[in-house]
């Protein structure tokens, strides 16, 4: 027979080794975690760009083809700038900001809970001479969340390309949103309208063709994945309209 | 301890290699792990490094518990075999985290779901409480081969007729396509799973009439 005294230090002594062991693992592998994470977000950014890199070159692709990392405040003006391999202006690098609590951070603002200002970051790609704008996107699908990255051409207005991806969506239906398929339906797109409204892209169920939807402002949604449509268009404009004030201020007045 | 000096790999030891492999199949025979069969077989990949995990898991746990069993009282038994499952389970997770990243993401919520797998606890309670160590190591690595088996084999089917991919690599040629074939998109859904199980199932019972019950 085992004592109570036995089986409370038997359980005791278990608990405080396997403690012991899984921080000690936890600590060690914890940077090769971090560095998959950074590197997952590098690709996300560039195959916004259409460029597509492996895992293990996208750190060195990345630096290559992003000259600028910029944060944006909510009016428009850039709070903070990382280019060339340092910090320019303020103090957080804009790679490193986590665009989930942003946007908490302004839902917060919007019910009157103001904590701070919410920063947007904004990556400046330079390709074939030609300046891209790529901006990070998060947002909620059917199941859980979604996220991408949406690529803009100079004029900061047509879409040159996206990526998107999500946590748990359905295989076949709502999961589609990270097939090529649907990505390369945006591109082109425009989110200004022609008095310079801003009217983002919107994702149509039963197809551009029969809607109201001007087909320079809409993509097809996914046939059976509606609610992760819905999401991506929201998505989108909850994105997107932080920047707008960027865009009037720095963009649109050199054209 | 003397009287044990039983061969290493001695036939009774070989047995506990084999039966999992057919007779005594986890998931065809003992129906259990049908969950996580069903979830990570769309693709070969995940589904092989599901199949090691689980390998490294049972076999090691199996060890664990079997050095542990005198010591352990039987009123917290399961209390300890759970333990030294999450414990297990959660750094096979981390490595995959670390090392095969891409892998881990798809896998997702299913390597911590190894911890609810009933072949583990099954295992750890029919075997590894009451056997020495090298059996029951011998018995995890059986056991979970079994496991493994069949989800490579259904991975197989479903990657092939539903991607026309095998391990990531394109086997349907482009004229197949050209010529009207398509992938079968049923072949993703986690139903279809099921239903290749049961095809296995039912081959397999065809053949070994001892499976089949009165």
């Amino acid at each position: 027979m085992f004592s109570n005294r036995y089986i409370f230090t038997y359980a005791s002594v278990m608990v405080i080794v396997v403690a012991a062991v899984l921080s000690m693992a936890s600590q060690l592998l914890k940077p090769y975690q971090e560095m998959n994470v950074k590197k997952e977000k590098f690709q996300g950014i560039l195959s916004a760009a259409e460029v597509k890199v492996s895992r293990a070159d996208a750190s060195d692709t990345y630096s290559q083809f992003i000259v600028e990392e910029l944060a944006i405040d909510s009016e428009g003006n850039i709070v903070s700038r990382y280019a060339k391999g340092k910090q320019e202006l303020g103090d957080i690098r804009p790679f490193d900001i986590v665009l989930r609590d942003e946007l908490r951070v302004k839902q917060d603002a919007k019910n009157g809970k103001t904590s701070r200002s919410p920063l947007w970051p904004l990556y400046i790609m330079e390709k074939d001479g030609q300046r891209q704008y790529i901006i990070p996107l998060h947002g909620v699908g059917l199941w859980g969340p979604i996220w991408g990255n949406i690529a803009f051409k100079s004029d900061f207005n047509t879409v040159s390309g996206t990526s998107f991806d999500h946590k748990s969506e359905t295989p076949g239906l709502g999961a589609e949103i990270n097939t090529v398929l649907f990505q390369d339906e945006f591109k082109d797109r425009q989110i200004f309208d022609q008095n310079g409204q801003f009217v983002s892209i919107k994702v149509v169920k039963g197809g551009v063709a029969n809607s109201s939807v001007p087909p320079m402002h809409g993509v097809d949604a996914i046939s059976g994945g509606t609610i992760t449509s819905n999401g991506v268009s929201e998505m989108l404009v909850n994105c997107l309209e932080n920047y707008v004030p960027y865009i009037t201020k720095n963009i649109k007045s050199h054209e | 301890m003397s009287n044990t000096k039983e061969n290493l790999f001695s036939p009774k030891n070989i047995k506990l290699l084999t039966a999992p492999l057919s007779r005594e199949n986890p998931i065809t025979v003992q129906v259990l792990g049908i969950c996580s069969a069903l979830a990570v077989t769309v693709k070969l990949q995940p589904a092989f490094v599901m199949a090691i995990s689980v390998m490294a898991v049972v076999a090691v746990g199996n060890v664990v518990i079997s050095l542990l069993r005198k010591t352990i009282a039987p009123r917290i038994r399961i209390i300890v075999q759970l333990v030294v499952i999450a414990a297990l389970v959660i750094l096979v997770d981390q490595v995959l985290k670390a090392f095969v990243y891409d892998i881990s993401k798809q896998l997702s919520v299913f390597v911590g779901l190894i911890i609810t797998n009933c072949i583990i606890m099954g295992r750890f309670e029919a075997f590894a409480m009451s056997n020495k160590a090298w059996p029951s190591f011998l018995d995890g690595v059986g056991n979970s081969a079994g496991y493994g088996i069949i989800l490579i084999i259904v991975a197989f089917f479903r990657e092939l007729l539903g991607s026309g991919t095998v391990w990531g690599y394109h086997v349907v040629p482009q004229f197949m396509y050209d010529i009207g074939y398509k992938n079968n998109g049923l072949m993703i859904l986690p139903p279809m799973a099921l239903i290749v199980v049961g095809i296995i199932i039912w081959v397999q019972r065809t053949k070994d009439k001892v499976l089949i019950e009165n």
